[in-house]
Protein backbone atom coordinates (compact mmCIF):
# COMPACT_ATOMS: atom_id res chain seq x y z
CA UNK A 1 0.00 0.00 0.00
CA UNK A 2 1.14 3.25 -0.60
CA UNK A 3 1.64 6.28 2.19
CA UNK A 4 -1.96 7.97 1.28
CA UNK A 5 -3.57 4.75 1.59
CA UNK A 6 -1.89 3.75 4.93
CA UNK A 7 -2.75 6.61 5.67
CA UNK A 8 -6.44 5.95 4.87
CA UNK A 9 -6.13 3.04 6.16
CA UNK A 10 -5.35 4.11 9.57
CA UNK A 11 -7.81 6.80 9.87
CA UNK A 12 -10.49 4.44 9.09
CA UNK A 13 -9.68 2.42 12.19
CA UNK A 14 -9.44 5.56 14.39
CA UNK A 15 -12.23 7.02 12.95
CA UNK A 16 -14.32 3.57 13.15
CA UNK A 17 -12.88 3.31 17.29
CA UNK A 18 -13.83 6.76 17.88
CA UNK A 19 -17.34 6.42 16.15
CA UNK A 20 -18.26 2.99 18.61
CA UNK A 21 -17.28 4.78 21.77
CA UNK A 22 -19.13 8.16 21.12
CA UNK A 23 -22.37 6.00 19.87
CA UNK A 24 -22.11 3.91 23.18
CA UNK A 25 -21.35 7.10 25.16
CA UNK A 26 -23.29 6.18 27.89
CA UNK A 27 -21.41 3.39 28.43
CA UNK A 28 -18.34 4.85 28.24
CA UNK A 29 -17.84 8.38 28.33
CA UNK A 30 -20.88 9.27 31.41
CA UNK A 31 -19.76 6.58 33.38
CA UNK A 32 -16.30 7.68 34.52
CA UNK A 33 -17.26 11.29 34.64
CA UNK A 34 -19.71 10.60 37.54
CA UNK A 35 -17.37 7.85 39.40
CA UNK A 36 -14.70 10.76 39.19
CA UNK A 37 -17.41 13.13 40.52
CA UNK A 38 -18.09 11.40 43.51
CA UNK A 39 -14.50 10.90 44.12
CA UNK A 40 -13.81 14.63 43.97
CA UNK A 41 -17.24 15.31 46.60
CA UNK A 42 -16.63 12.27 48.77
CA UNK A 43 -12.67 12.26 48.69
CA UNK A 44 -11.97 15.43 47.86
CA UNK A 45 -14.48 18.12 49.54
CA UNK A 46 -15.92 15.77 52.08
CA UNK A 47 -13.07 13.76 53.92
CA UNK A 48 -10.57 16.23 52.27
CA UNK A 49 -11.23 18.75 54.14
CA UNK A 50 -10.16 17.03 57.32
CA UNK A 51 -7.23 15.19 56.08
CA UNK A 52 -5.19 18.66 55.44
CA UNK A 53 -2.15 18.79 53.55
CA UNK A 54 -0.51 16.33 51.65
CA UNK A 55 3.12 17.00 49.67
CA UNK A 56 2.56 20.47 50.47
CA UNK A 57 -0.90 20.74 48.59
CA UNK A 58 -4.69 20.82 49.33
CA UNK A 59 -6.03 17.26 49.71
CA UNK A 60 -7.90 17.64 46.79
CA UNK A 61 -5.55 19.48 44.96
CA UNK A 62 -3.53 16.77 45.43
CA UNK A 63 -5.53 14.04 44.53
CA UNK A 64 -6.95 15.66 41.48
CA UNK A 65 -3.99 14.19 39.11
CA UNK A 66 -4.14 10.97 40.49
CA UNK A 67 -7.91 10.81 39.21
CA UNK A 68 -7.37 12.10 36.29
CA UNK A 69 -4.51 9.63 35.48
CA UNK A 70 -6.72 6.61 36.89
CA UNK A 71 -9.36 7.99 34.37
CA UNK A 72 -7.05 7.84 31.58
CA UNK A 73 -5.54 4.72 32.29
CA UNK A 74 -8.93 2.95 32.63
CA UNK A 75 -10.63 4.36 29.56
CA UNK A 76 -7.53 3.60 27.07
CA UNK A 77 -7.09 0.29 28.24
CA UNK A 78 -10.99 -0.72 28.26
CA UNK A 79 -11.42 1.05 25.11
CA UNK A 80 -9.02 -1.21 23.10
CA UNK A 81 -9.54 -4.51 25.17
CA UNK A 82 -13.72 -4.42 24.70
CA UNK A 83 -13.32 -3.11 21.07
CA UNK A 84 -11.12 -5.65 19.82
CA UNK A 85 -12.70 -8.64 21.72
CA UNK A 86 -16.13 -7.83 20.14
CA UNK A 87 -14.60 -7.96 16.83
CA UNK A 88 -13.12 -10.77 17.50
CA UNK A 89 -15.96 -12.33 19.09
CA UNK A 90 -18.39 -11.03 16.52
CA UNK A 91 -15.65 -12.31 13.57
CA UNK A 92 -15.78 -8.78 12.06
CA UNK A 93 -11.67 -8.50 12.80
CA UNK A 94 -11.79 -10.92 9.90
CA UNK A 95 -12.45 -7.62 7.22
CA UNK A 96 -9.44 -6.48 8.73
CA UNK A 97 -7.25 -9.92 8.39
CA UNK A 98 -8.02 -10.60 4.93
CA UNK A 99 -7.50 -7.00 3.33
CA UNK A 100 -4.20 -5.59 2.82
CA UNK A 101 -4.03 -3.37 6.44
CA UNK A 102 -0.42 -3.92 7.64
CA UNK A 103 -0.29 -5.34 11.16
CA UNK A 104 1.48 -1.90 12.57
CA UNK A 105 -1.27 0.11 11.49
CA UNK A 106 -3.94 -2.22 12.91
CA UNK A 107 -2.23 -1.99 16.19
CA UNK A 108 -1.74 1.60 16.14
CA UNK A 109 -5.30 1.94 14.87
CA UNK A 110 -6.76 0.27 17.81
CA UNK A 111 -4.15 1.97 20.19
CA UNK A 112 -5.05 5.32 18.97
CA UNK A 113 -8.82 4.35 19.09
CA UNK A 114 -8.09 3.81 22.76
CA UNK A 115 -5.75 6.99 23.66
CA UNK A 116 -8.37 9.41 22.13
CA UNK A 117 -10.89 7.78 24.28
CA UNK A 118 -8.48 8.16 27.67
CA UNK A 119 -7.88 12.13 26.37
CA UNK A 120 -11.45 12.92 26.06
CA UNK A 121 -12.03 11.35 29.09
CA UNK A 122 -8.98 12.84 30.77
CA UNK A 123 -10.31 16.46 29.10
CA UNK A 124 -13.87 15.96 30.73
CA UNK A 125 -12.20 14.97 34.33
CA UNK A 126 -9.71 18.00 34.51
CA UNK A 127 -12.56 20.38 33.36
CA UNK A 128 -14.87 18.93 35.67
CA UNK A 129 -12.06 19.34 38.40
CA UNK A 130 -12.53 22.90 38.06
CA UNK A 131 -15.52 23.52 40.05
CA UNK A 132 -13.51 21.97 42.77
CA UNK A 133 -10.21 23.33 42.63
CA UNK A 134 -7.57 25.51 41.16
CA UNK A 135 -5.64 23.78 38.35
CA UNK A 136 -2.50 25.26 37.61
CA UNK A 137 -0.33 23.54 35.38
CA UNK A 138 3.38 23.40 36.10
CA UNK A 139 4.84 21.79 33.31
CA UNK A 140 2.12 21.81 29.88
CA UNK A 141 5.04 19.62 27.91
CA UNK A 142 5.66 16.73 30.81
CA UNK A 143 1.90 16.67 31.79
CA UNK A 144 0.70 16.61 27.79
CA UNK A 145 3.93 14.04 27.04
CA UNK A 146 3.17 11.53 30.04
CA UNK A 147 -0.95 11.26 30.02
CA UNK A 148 -0.41 10.65 25.67
CA UNK A 149 2.53 7.46 26.50
CA UNK A 150 0.26 6.49 29.26
CA UNK A 151 -2.58 6.50 27.29
CA UNK A 152 -0.66 4.71 24.21
CA UNK A 153 0.76 1.93 27.27
CA UNK A 154 -2.42 1.12 28.42
CA UNK A 155 -4.58 0.47 25.20
CA UNK A 156 -1.31 -1.70 24.27
CA UNK A 157 -2.41 -3.56 27.27
CA UNK A 158 -5.61 -3.49 26.57
CA UNK A 159 -4.84 -4.69 22.76
CA UNK A 160 -2.75 -7.70 24.17
CA UNK A 161 -5.26 -8.65 26.71
CA UNK A 162 -7.98 -9.01 23.80
CA UNK A 163 -5.50 -11.37 21.80
CA UNK A 164 -5.11 -13.80 24.74
CA UNK A 165 -9.11 -13.08 25.98
CA UNK A 166 -11.17 -16.29 24.67
CA UNK A 167 -14.25 -15.23 26.39
CA UNK A 168 -16.10 -11.96 27.82
CA UNK A 169 -14.91 -13.13 31.64
CA UNK A 170 -10.98 -12.64 30.26
CA UNK A 171 -11.67 -9.46 29.19
CA UNK A 172 -12.41 -8.75 32.64
CA UNK A 173 -9.99 -10.36 34.90
CA UNK A 174 -7.01 -7.73 33.93
CA UNK A 175 -8.96 -4.49 34.82
CA UNK A 176 -10.61 -6.30 37.65
CA UNK A 177 -7.73 -7.91 39.73
CA UNK A 178 -4.77 -6.51 38.28
CA UNK A 179 -5.00 -2.53 36.82
CA UNK A 180 -7.64 -1.70 39.34
CA UNK A 181 -5.20 -2.75 42.67
CA UNK A 182 -2.32 -1.42 41.02
CA UNK A 183 -4.09 2.09 40.19
CA UNK A 184 -5.86 2.08 43.78
CA UNK A 185 -1.91 1.51 45.00
CA UNK A 186 0.10 3.85 42.84
CA UNK A 187 0.00 6.90 44.46
CA UNK A 188 -3.43 7.94 43.25
CA UNK A 189 -5.04 9.22 46.68
CA UNK A 190 -1.55 9.07 49.00
CA UNK A 191 2.35 10.17 48.58
CA UNK A 192 3.99 6.92 49.06
CA UNK A 193 6.02 9.14 52.16
CA UNK A 194 3.47 8.37 54.10
CA UNK A 195 4.19 4.76 53.94
CA UNK A 196 6.41 2.30 56.17
CA UNK A 197 10.29 1.84 54.41
CA UNK A 198 9.25 -1.47 53.46
CA UNK A 199 5.89 -0.32 51.50
CA UNK A 200 7.62 2.24 49.69
CA UNK A 201 10.24 -0.13 48.35
CA UNK A 202 6.80 -2.60 47.67
CA UNK A 203 5.31 0.48 45.88
CA UNK A 204 8.19 1.54 44.14
CA UNK A 205 7.50 -1.81 41.53
CA UNK A 206 3.83 -0.60 40.47
CA UNK A 207 4.37 1.01 37.26
CA UNK A 208 1.27 3.02 37.90
CA UNK A 209 2.79 4.58 40.44
CA UNK A 210 5.80 6.03 38.00
CA UNK A 211 2.78 7.37 35.63
CA UNK A 212 0.94 9.12 38.49
CA UNK A 213 3.52 11.04 39.99
CA UNK A 214 5.06 12.26 36.75
CA UNK A 215 1.54 13.66 36.14
CA UNK A 216 1.39 15.04 39.59
CA UNK A 217 4.49 16.61 38.61
CA UNK A 218 3.19 18.25 35.24
CA UNK A 219 0.53 19.90 37.25
CA UNK A 220 1.89 20.60 40.63
CA UNK A 221 5.65 20.34 40.62
CA UNK A 222 5.84 17.17 43.00
CA UNK A 223 6.88 14.08 42.64
CA UNK A 224 7.75 10.68 44.87
CA UNK A 225 10.29 9.46 41.94
CA UNK A 226 12.08 10.43 39.45
CA UNK A 227 10.62 12.14 36.63
CA UNK A 228 13.46 11.20 33.48
CA UNK A 229 13.59 7.21 35.00
CA UNK A 230 9.61 7.43 34.71
CA UNK A 231 9.12 8.85 31.10
CA UNK A 232 12.30 6.52 29.94
CA UNK A 233 10.75 3.29 31.41
CA UNK A 234 7.01 4.08 29.75
CA UNK A 235 8.80 4.40 26.74
CA UNK A 236 10.77 1.15 27.00
CA UNK A 237 7.35 -0.54 27.93
CA UNK A 238 5.80 1.16 25.27
CA UNK A 239 8.25 -0.52 22.46
CA UNK A 240 8.36 -3.72 24.21
CA UNK A 241 4.27 -3.89 24.17
CA UNK A 242 4.22 -3.18 20.70
CA UNK A 243 7.43 -5.67 19.13
CA UNK A 244 4.63 -8.09 21.74
CA UNK A 245 1.49 -7.59 19.68
CA UNK A 246 3.12 -7.25 16.36
CA UNK A 247 4.33 -10.77 17.23
CA UNK A 248 1.35 -12.01 17.93
CA UNK A 249 -0.66 -10.76 15.15
CA UNK A 250 2.39 -11.67 12.75
CA UNK A 251 1.04 -15.55 13.94
CA UNK A 252 -1.92 -14.70 14.19
CA UNK A 253 -2.92 -15.69 17.39
CA UNK A 254 -6.02 -15.86 18.65
CA UNK A 255 -7.18 -14.57 15.24
CA UNK A 256 -6.27 -17.68 12.77
CA UNK A 257 -6.64 -20.96 13.09
CA UNK B 1 -1.59 -15.75 -18.93
CA UNK B 2 -1.14 -16.12 -15.00
CA UNK B 3 -3.34 -18.30 -13.39
CA UNK B 4 -5.76 -16.80 -11.30
CA UNK B 5 -5.64 -19.38 -8.36
CA UNK B 6 -2.37 -21.95 -8.31
CA UNK B 7 -3.10 -23.76 -5.57
CA UNK B 8 -0.05 -26.77 -5.04
CA UNK B 9 -0.05 -29.78 -2.13
CA UNK B 10 -1.38 -27.74 0.07
CA UNK B 11 -1.77 -29.52 3.63
CA UNK B 12 -3.30 -28.31 6.76
CA UNK B 13 -3.11 -30.11 10.31
CA UNK B 14 -4.88 -28.02 13.00
CA UNK B 15 -4.11 -27.87 16.67
CA UNK B 16 -6.34 -30.95 17.72
CA UNK B 17 -4.29 -33.44 15.09
CA UNK B 18 -7.31 -33.17 12.52
CA UNK B 19 -5.34 -33.45 8.98
CA UNK B 20 -7.89 -31.49 6.97
CA UNK B 21 -5.92 -31.22 3.64
CA UNK B 22 -3.73 -33.84 2.77
CA UNK B 23 -2.39 -32.30 -0.20
CA UNK B 24 -4.74 -30.03 -2.15
CA UNK B 25 -3.65 -28.63 -5.84
CA UNK B 26 -5.76 -26.98 -8.18
CA UNK B 27 -5.25 -24.09 -10.69
CA UNK B 28 -7.83 -21.55 -11.22
CA UNK B 29 -7.84 -19.50 -14.93
CA UNK B 30 -8.55 -16.09 -15.48
CA UNK B 31 -12.49 -15.47 -15.86
CA UNK B 32 -13.26 -19.16 -14.55
CA UNK B 33 -16.36 -19.34 -12.90
CA UNK B 34 -15.63 -22.38 -10.69
CA UNK B 35 -17.33 -24.55 -7.60
CA UNK B 36 -15.53 -26.26 -4.98
CA UNK B 37 -17.67 -28.82 -3.68
CA UNK B 38 -17.56 -31.13 -1.21
CA UNK B 39 -19.41 -32.80 1.90
CA UNK B 40 -19.41 -31.25 5.36
CA UNK B 41 -15.61 -31.17 6.83
CA UNK B 42 -14.06 -32.24 3.39
CA UNK B 43 -11.65 -29.21 3.31
CA UNK B 44 -13.72 -26.04 1.23
CA UNK B 45 -13.89 -23.60 3.97
CA UNK B 46 -10.13 -24.86 5.09
CA UNK B 47 -9.09 -24.44 1.08
CA UNK B 48 -10.62 -20.75 1.06
CA UNK B 49 -9.93 -19.72 4.60
CA UNK B 50 -6.17 -20.32 3.63
CA UNK B 51 -6.27 -18.72 0.28
CA UNK B 52 -8.19 -15.70 2.18
CA UNK B 53 -5.39 -15.72 4.73
CA UNK B 54 -7.79 -16.57 7.80
CA UNK B 55 -6.37 -19.58 8.25
CA UNK B 56 -2.27 -20.53 8.47
CA UNK B 57 -1.48 -23.29 6.47
CA UNK B 58 0.65 -26.35 7.64
CA UNK B 59 2.46 -26.45 4.03
CA UNK B 60 2.49 -26.25 0.42
CA UNK B 61 1.99 -22.85 -1.87
CA UNK B 62 -1.09 -20.50 -2.98
CA UNK B 63 -0.11 -17.74 -5.39
CA UNK B 64 -3.01 -15.72 -6.83
CA UNK B 65 -2.36 -13.53 -10.07
CA UNK B 66 1.46 -14.49 -10.01
CA UNK B 67 1.86 -13.31 -5.66
CA UNK B 68 2.91 -15.54 -3.51
CA UNK B 69 1.18 -15.84 -0.28
CA UNK B 70 3.53 -16.07 1.57
CA UNK B 71 6.42 -13.42 0.09
CA UNK B 72 3.57 -11.03 -1.12
CA UNK B 73 0.47 -11.31 0.76
CA UNK B 74 -0.45 -8.06 0.72
CA UNK B 75 -0.38 -8.11 -3.15
CA UNK B 76 -2.30 -11.20 -2.57
CA UNK B 77 -4.95 -9.54 -0.23
CA UNK B 78 -5.55 -6.58 -3.09
CA UNK B 79 -6.33 -9.34 -5.51
CA UNK B 80 -9.30 -10.73 -3.12
CA UNK B 81 -12.86 -10.09 -1.69
CA UNK B 82 -14.02 -12.80 0.39
CA UNK B 83 -17.48 -13.59 0.93
CA UNK B 84 -17.28 -16.08 4.47
CA UNK B 85 -20.30 -18.75 5.58
CA UNK B 86 -21.06 -16.77 7.97
CA UNK B 87 -21.82 -13.15 8.57
CA UNK B 88 -19.03 -11.68 9.59
CA UNK B 89 -19.25 -8.02 9.86
CA UNK B 90 -20.60 -6.03 12.56
CA UNK B 91 -24.03 -6.00 13.67
CA UNK B 92 -24.25 -2.51 15.24
CA UNK B 93 -22.87 -0.57 12.12
CA UNK B 94 -25.14 0.83 9.65
CA UNK B 95 -24.61 -0.70 6.31
CA UNK B 96 -23.52 1.98 4.60
CA UNK B 97 -21.22 2.10 7.06
CA UNK B 98 -19.77 -1.57 7.04
CA UNK B 99 -18.86 -0.33 2.93
CA UNK B 100 -17.16 2.90 3.37
CA UNK B 101 -15.04 1.23 6.19
CA UNK B 102 -13.89 -1.98 4.48
CA UNK B 103 -13.36 0.32 1.66
CA UNK B 104 -11.14 2.50 4.10
CA UNK B 105 -9.03 -0.58 4.93
CA UNK B 106 -7.60 -1.09 1.26
CA UNK B 107 -6.50 2.54 1.00
CA UNK B 108 -9.76 4.01 -0.57
CA UNK B 109 -11.13 7.13 -0.20
CA UNK B 110 -14.45 8.46 1.64
CA UNK B 111 -15.67 10.06 -1.03
CA UNK B 112 -14.97 7.20 -3.97
CA UNK B 113 -15.98 4.17 -0.85
CA UNK B 114 -19.16 6.34 -0.65
CA UNK B 115 -19.68 6.24 -4.82
CA UNK B 116 -18.86 2.41 -4.93
CA UNK B 117 -21.41 1.90 -2.04
CA UNK B 118 -24.03 3.32 -3.43
CA UNK B 119 -23.25 1.82 -6.84
CA UNK B 120 -23.00 -1.89 -4.80
CA UNK B 121 -26.09 -0.89 -2.77
CA UNK B 122 -28.45 -0.05 -5.32
CA UNK B 123 -27.39 -3.12 -7.53
CA UNK B 124 -28.21 -5.34 -4.51
CA UNK B 125 -31.03 -3.67 -3.71
CA UNK B 126 -29.93 -2.27 -0.08
CA UNK B 127 -29.70 1.25 -0.61
CA UNK B 128 -33.29 2.02 0.97
CA UNK B 129 -31.08 0.16 4.09
CA UNK B 130 -28.41 2.39 3.75
CA UNK B 131 -28.81 3.87 7.20
CA UNK B 132 -30.44 0.96 8.82
CA UNK B 133 -28.04 -1.30 11.17
CA UNK B 134 -26.96 -4.05 10.01
CA UNK B 135 -28.47 -6.54 12.30
CA UNK B 136 -31.81 -5.66 11.17
CA UNK B 137 -31.51 -6.79 8.06
CA UNK B 138 -33.26 -10.01 6.91
CA UNK B 139 -30.93 -13.30 6.58
CA UNK B 140 -31.08 -12.46 2.44
CA UNK B 141 -30.05 -9.09 3.29
CA UNK B 142 -26.84 -9.49 5.22
CA UNK B 143 -25.40 -12.04 2.50
CA UNK B 144 -26.29 -9.55 -0.31
CA UNK B 145 -24.29 -6.73 2.13
CA UNK B 146 -21.41 -8.98 2.33
CA UNK B 147 -20.96 -9.56 -1.29
CA UNK B 148 -21.05 -5.70 -1.65
CA UNK B 149 -18.59 -5.43 1.32
CA UNK B 150 -16.48 -7.95 -0.84
CA UNK B 151 -16.90 -5.88 -3.99
CA UNK B 152 -15.92 -2.31 -2.44
CA UNK B 153 -12.16 -3.07 -3.95
CA UNK B 154 -13.38 -4.78 -6.91
CA UNK B 155 -11.11 -7.53 -6.72
CA UNK B 156 -9.67 -9.72 -9.41
CA UNK B 157 -10.69 -13.00 -7.77
CA UNK B 158 -14.04 -13.38 -5.89
CA UNK B 159 -14.29 -15.92 -3.23
CA UNK B 160 -17.73 -17.37 -1.96
CA UNK B 161 -18.24 -19.46 0.97
CA UNK B 162 -21.91 -20.72 0.55
CA UNK B 163 -23.03 -17.05 -0.49
CA UNK B 164 -26.69 -18.09 -0.81
CA UNK B 165 -27.65 -20.53 1.81
CA UNK B 166 -30.43 -19.63 3.78
CA UNK B 167 -31.42 -17.43 0.72
CA UNK B 168 -35.03 -17.95 -0.73
CA UNK B 169 -35.35 -19.12 -4.91
CA UNK B 170 -36.38 -15.92 -5.90
CA UNK B 171 -33.22 -14.05 -4.44
CA UNK B 172 -31.04 -17.12 -4.57
CA UNK B 173 -31.84 -16.70 -8.53
CA UNK B 174 -31.54 -12.91 -8.60
CA UNK B 175 -27.98 -13.17 -6.72
CA UNK B 176 -26.63 -16.18 -9.35
CA UNK B 177 -27.74 -13.48 -12.30
CA UNK B 178 -25.54 -10.62 -9.95
CA UNK B 179 -22.37 -12.68 -10.06
CA UNK B 180 -22.94 -14.43 -13.49
CA UNK B 181 -22.97 -10.71 -14.47
CA UNK B 182 -19.55 -9.75 -12.46
CA UNK B 183 -17.89 -12.87 -14.12
CA UNK B 184 -18.94 -11.69 -17.71
CA UNK B 185 -16.84 -8.17 -16.65
CA UNK B 186 -13.81 -10.66 -16.12
CA UNK B 187 -14.17 -11.05 -12.37
CA UNK B 188 -12.82 -14.81 -11.40
CA UNK B 189 -14.93 -16.37 -9.06
CA UNK B 190 -14.65 -19.46 -6.59
CA UNK B 191 -17.85 -20.51 -4.84
CA UNK B 192 -18.62 -23.40 -2.82
CA UNK B 193 -22.40 -24.51 -2.40
CA UNK B 194 -24.48 -26.99 -0.96
CA UNK B 195 -27.00 -25.87 -3.50
CA UNK B 196 -25.33 -28.39 -6.50
CA UNK B 197 -28.31 -26.77 -8.96
CA UNK B 198 -26.15 -23.62 -8.28
CA UNK B 199 -22.71 -25.37 -9.33
CA UNK B 200 -24.52 -26.68 -12.07
CA UNK B 201 -26.30 -23.49 -13.46
CA UNK B 202 -23.30 -20.72 -13.39
CA UNK B 203 -19.99 -22.67 -12.84
CA UNK B 204 -17.79 -23.71 -15.63
CA UNK B 205 -15.21 -25.66 -13.78
CA UNK B 206 -16.26 -27.91 -10.69
CA UNK B 207 -13.65 -29.46 -8.28
CA UNK B 208 -14.86 -31.70 -5.49
CA UNK B 209 -13.01 -31.95 -2.59
CA UNK B 210 -13.36 -34.86 -0.19
CA UNK B 211 -11.48 -35.94 3.52
CA UNK B 212 -8.57 -33.00 2.53
CA UNK B 213 -8.42 -34.38 -0.95
CA UNK B 214 -9.18 -32.98 -4.72
CA UNK B 215 -10.78 -36.56 -6.32
CA UNK B 216 -12.35 -34.63 -9.28
CA UNK B 217 -11.43 -31.82 -11.11
CA UNK B 218 -13.14 -30.98 -14.77
CA UNK B 219 -15.32 -28.61 -16.39
CA UNK B 220 -19.15 -29.02 -15.29
CA UNK B 221 -19.78 -30.16 -19.38
CA UNK B 222 -17.07 -33.05 -19.23
CA UNK B 223 -18.34 -34.16 -15.40
CA UNK B 224 -22.11 -34.07 -16.26
CA UNK B 225 -21.19 -36.20 -19.02
CA UNK B 226 -20.02 -39.05 -16.83
CA UNK B 227 -23.79 -39.40 -15.74
CA UNK B 228 -24.61 -42.88 -17.33
CA UNK B 229 -28.19 -42.22 -16.41
CA UNK B 230 -30.97 -39.90 -16.15
CA UNK B 231 -34.56 -40.19 -13.97
CA UNK B 232 -37.34 -38.50 -15.56
CA UNK B 233 -40.74 -38.16 -13.71
CA UNK B 234 -43.54 -37.84 -16.04
CA UNK B 235 -47.05 -36.52 -15.37
CA UNK B 236 -49.07 -38.69 -17.63
CA UNK B 237 -53.02 -38.43 -18.81
CA UNK B 238 -55.13 -41.05 -18.29
CA UNK B 239 -54.32 -42.63 -14.76
CA UNK B 240 -52.64 -45.75 -14.84
CA UNK B 241 -53.31 -49.35 -12.26
CA UNK B 242 -50.83 -51.05 -13.52
CA UNK B 243 -47.12 -50.33 -15.19
CA UNK B 244 -47.29 -49.77 -18.92
CA UNK B 245 -44.93 -51.79 -20.74
CA UNK B 246 -42.27 -49.79 -22.30
CA UNK B 247 -39.14 -51.94 -23.80
CA UNK B 248 -35.64 -50.66 -23.31
CA UNK B 249 -36.56 -48.80 -20.37
CA UNK B 250 -37.16 -48.99 -16.50
CA UNK B 251 -40.22 -47.58 -15.27
CA UNK B 252 -41.98 -47.56 -11.94
CA UNK B 253 -44.94 -45.97 -11.03
CA UNK B 254 -44.84 -43.41 -8.51
CA UNK B 255 -48.99 -43.37 -8.33
CA UNK B 256 -51.32 -43.38 -11.44
CA UNK B 257 -50.62 -40.23 -12.80
CA UNK B 258 -46.60 -39.75 -12.45
CA UNK B 259 -44.73 -42.47 -14.21
CA UNK B 260 -40.69 -42.66 -13.43
CA UNK B 261 -38.73 -43.28 -16.11
CA UNK B 262 -34.54 -44.22 -15.90
CA UNK B 263 -32.73 -43.33 -19.48
CA UNK B 264 -29.14 -44.50 -20.54
CA UNK B 265 -27.10 -42.31 -21.55
CA UNK B 266 -27.00 -42.14 -25.26
CA UNK B 267 -30.95 -43.96 -25.61
CA UNK B 268 -33.06 -40.93 -26.07
CA UNK B 269 -36.08 -39.96 -25.63
CA UNK B 270 -38.17 -40.13 -28.75
CA UNK B 271 -38.85 -43.77 -28.76
CA UNK B 272 -40.34 -43.46 -25.20
CA UNK B 273 -42.74 -40.93 -26.33
CA UNK B 274 -43.35 -42.95 -29.02
CA UNK B 275 -44.33 -46.26 -27.24
CA UNK B 276 -46.72 -43.83 -24.70
CA UNK B 277 -47.95 -42.29 -27.77
CA UNK B 278 -48.81 -46.08 -28.91
CA UNK B 279 -50.43 -47.16 -25.74
CA UNK B 280 -52.43 -43.89 -25.60
CA UNK B 281 -51.08 -42.36 -22.79
CA UNK B 282 -50.26 -38.35 -22.96
CA UNK B 283 -47.76 -36.54 -21.33
CA UNK B 284 -48.38 -33.10 -19.73
CA UNK B 285 -45.23 -32.67 -18.28
CA UNK B 286 -41.93 -34.01 -17.53
CA UNK B 287 -38.98 -33.38 -15.10
CA UNK B 288 -35.75 -34.33 -13.64
CA UNK B 289 -36.16 -36.53 -10.58
CA UNK B 290 -33.22 -34.69 -9.02
CA UNK B 291 -30.52 -32.69 -10.00
CA UNK B 292 -28.32 -34.19 -12.18
CA UNK B 293 -24.95 -32.91 -10.80
CA UNK B 294 -26.16 -34.41 -7.11
CA UNK B 295 -26.88 -37.38 -8.59
CA UNK B 296 -23.48 -37.79 -9.73
CA UNK B 297 -21.91 -36.04 -6.96
CA UNK B 298 -23.24 -38.54 -4.35
CA UNK B 299 -21.64 -41.50 -6.80
CA UNK B 300 -17.84 -39.73 -6.66
CA UNK B 301 -18.37 -38.94 -2.66
CA UNK B 302 -19.55 -42.44 -1.94
CA UNK B 303 -16.81 -43.83 -4.82
CA UNK B 304 -14.04 -42.15 -2.88
CA UNK B 305 -15.50 -43.65 0.51
CA UNK B 306 -15.40 -47.20 -0.85
CA UNK B 307 -11.79 -46.90 -2.40
CA UNK B 308 -10.29 -45.10 1.40
CA UNK B 309 -12.25 -47.96 2.86
CA UNK B 310 -10.93 -51.05 1.18
CA UNK B 311 -7.34 -49.68 0.72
Amino acid sequence: MKPQQLWVAFWTILYREVRRFTRIWAQTLLPPVITITLYYIIFGNLIGSRIGEMGGFGYMEYIVPGLIMMSVITNSYSNVVSSFYSSKFQHNVEELLVSPVPNWIILWGYVFGGVARGLIVGVMVTLLSLFFTDLQVHHLGITVLVVILTAMLFALGGFLNAIFAQSFDDVSIVPTFVLTPLTYLGGVFYSINLLPEFWQNVSLLNPILYMVNTFRYGILGVSDINIGFALTAVVVFIGLLTSWALHLLKTGKGLRS
Amino acid sequence: MTTALSIRDLRKVYDNGFEALKGVSFDVQPGDFMALLGPNGAGKSTTLGIVSSLVNKSSGTVTVFGHDLDSDPMKVKTCLGVVPQEFNFNMFEKVEHILITQAGYYGIGAKDARQRAEFYLRKLGLWEKRDVTARMLSGGMKRRLMIARALMHEPRLLILDEPTAGVDIELRRSMWAFLQELNDAGTTIILTTHYLEEAESLCRNIAIIDHGNIVHNTSTRELLAQLNTETFLLDIQPGLSQLPALSGYTVRLENEHLLEVEVEKGQGLNDLFAQLQQQQISVSSMRNKANRLEELFVSLVEKNLAEKESA
